[in-house]
């Protein structure tokens, strides 16, 4: 995988989603996170979904986000991209307040990510091929030739043939959909991504390869991943560190080698799948 | 007050509507009139809208003309006034058959498709997806959509005179038995040009109403399948009453005196 040219045919714009870490540096602080989330709130009609929420991820850095099924994790991640309004809080990307922003400002902010869907969420209406070169061609104002070259070189990273490319999303099955969002969502690559279970509804090997291929974005490209994922032995191998979202907070965070020995009984309940314990209690009630 | 409060939650709730649509339209045309703009889709909106409606929309019009030719005869034929008929056709079909007719079923055809996929690639989060590939939805799927409602529709509907008044020539020439070139120099006579206009000019505005209703009710669907259905049912029935109302509007802005 090569890193894709970020700012060819749009020279007004600078590099949108290569921020040089002096930039981020001089506008949030030598020590700042790359993603600053902090007392967030967020709410559907009565039901309570964030609330307070706090989460830093630092530049390079891979965090995992886990927790139970509709606990709010995908909706963190709407939040932070502005798909989502929450009520109260502040979101911050390389320093820069994203709560409340709209129109070009987001649209700017937005250049700096690249997003799996939970669902892939691909344009049923554009082939394979232009789904995953969308963001070359919209985005950057790419040569269609050029970013199709791009786009099938990301198809062959995520395990799919070129036949493929030629293809409509509605003729995938769902796993090979899923790796069409991962290729979407790194074929531009961003200086942050955020992988919505990028695993599930995968087979084991596959599995592991699309792993390998999160680590690498990581460690090759110096992206900064923040990943959702149910799968734990999965979490281990892609995340510097692991986040627990509880009850719209999250408790319990660290360095993913230390989640064995996070003493906490929710912690210790998820990772090994229990029946019993503190959050079936609460399911229960 | 027990009797009060639903009144003013219905209301309030009218209001709200009032106001999202008023801003869905202000940023919708807002966008219509700055670049980026996409040819590529708006040559695709004007096919689908312009081209493929033209079976649907040249069978009414033929139709409507031929019935119109055959209703009038009935009535005029009692006062002898059977050479008012080239008359009766041409006025009716351009100030209000053909942009009326056109315009509903348009809306019931384009309306319906566009509500439907716009409502779909909402509640399957594509229009999440075109906002964090930095596409304004609104500039990628209103925009295209609006230009090509706003100019396709006056050439269907000039399209659907033609046909329409056709309908009326033949009915007239071989059954009620008229001669084909006094027919034929009856309604060029009888053609004014402020009658074609205004009919392109409510086609225009319909075009705008049809394509707007399907965009704000598809993009502001929500609650999957049945969602949709909902947007694509609500996206038909308040186009088809815009346009009979704006219908009456544009009427009493060109000819009443
Ligand atoms: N658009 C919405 N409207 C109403 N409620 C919503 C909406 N989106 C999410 N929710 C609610 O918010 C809660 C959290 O949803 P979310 O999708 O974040 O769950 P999740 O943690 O990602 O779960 P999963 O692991 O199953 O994907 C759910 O209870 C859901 O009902
Ligand atoms: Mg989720």
């Amino acid at each position: 995988m090569t890193p894709g040219p970020s700012n060819e045919g749009d020279p007004n714009e600078g590099p949108p989603n290569q921020a040089s870490p002096a930039e981020s540096a001089s506008r949030g602080g030598p020590q700042s996170p790359k993603i600053r989330i902090r007392d967030l709130y967020k709410s559907f009609g009565t039901k309570h979904v964030l609330s307070g929420m706090d989460l830093d991820v630092g530049a390079g850095e891979s965090v995992v986000v886990i927790g139970g099924s509709g606990s709010g994790k995908s909706v963190t991640l709407k939040c932070v991209l502005g798909l989502l309004q929450p009520e109260e809080g502040s979101i911050q990307v390389d320093g820069e307040e994203v709560v409340g922003l709209g129109g070009e400002s987001l649209e700017l902010v937005r250049r700096k990510f690249g997003m799996l869907f939970q669902n892939a969420a691909l344009f049923d209406s554009l082939t394979v091929w232009q789904n995953v070169a969308f963001g070359l061609i919209q985005g950057q104002g790419m040569a269609r030739r050029q970013a199709r070259e791009i786009a099938f070189d990301r198809l062959t990273a995520v395990g799919l043939e070129a036949e493929v490319g030629n293809m409509w999303p509605a003729e995938l099955s769902g796993g090979m959909r899923k790796r069409v969002g991962l290729a979407r969502a790194i074929a531009t690559s961003p200086d942050i991504i955020f992988f919505d279970e990028p695993t599930t509804g995968l087979d084991p090997i596959m599995g592991d390869v699309i792993d390998e291929l999160i680590v690498k974005c990581v460690r090759e490209l110096g992206a900064t991943a923040l990943s959702i994922t149910h799968d734990m032995a999965s979490a281990r191998k892609i995340s510097d560190r692991i986040a627990m979202l509880y009850d719209g907070r999250i408790i319990w965070a660290g360095p993913t080698a230390e989640i064995d020995r996070s003493n906490n009984p929710y912690v210790d309940q998820f990772i090994h799948g229990r029946a019993e314990g503190p959050i079936a209690s609460m399911v229960n009630a | 007050m027990p009797i009060l409060q639903p009144i003013g939650r219905t209301v309030l709730a009218f209001l709200e509507t009032v106001g999202r649509l008023s801003l869905f339209t202000a940023i919708s045309t807002s966008h219509c009139m700055r670049p980026p703009f996409y040819p590529r889709l708006l040559l695709r909106q004007m096919v689908e809208i312009g081209y493929y409606s033209l079976p649907v929309v040249g069978l009414t019009a033929i139709f409507t003309g031929m019935v119109l030719a055959l209703q009038s005869y009935t009535g005029f034929a009692r006062f002898s006034a059977e050479s008012a008929i080239p008359n009766v056709v041409i006025v009716s079909i351009t100030r209000e058959l053909g942009p009326v007719l056109a315009g509903l079923m348009v809306a019931g055809r384009v309306g319906a498709s566009m509500a439907a996929e716009i409502g779909t690639m909402r509640v399957t989060e594509q229009i999440d997806a075109l906002d964090t590939l930095a596409t304004n939805p609104f500039k990628y799927l209103v925009a295209p959509r609006l230009l090509a409602g706003v100019t396709m529709l006056p050439i269907l509907v000039l399209t659907a005179d033609i046909i329409g008044v056709f309908g009326g020539y033949l009915v007239s020439i071989f059954k009620l038995g008229f001669n084909p070139s006094l027919y034929i120099k009856n309604t060029w006579d009888f053609m004014e040009a402020l009658d074609v206009i205004s009919g392109l000019v409510k086609a225009s505005v319909f075009g705008f109403l049809i394509t707007l209703m399907g965009c704000y009710h598809g993009y502001n669907s929500k609650g999957g399948a049945q969602g949709v259905g909902t947007a694509t049912t609500n996206a038909v029935v308040s186009a088809s009453v815009l346009i009979l109302s704006s219908n009456y509007l544009i009427t009493e802005l060109f000819f009443a005196r």
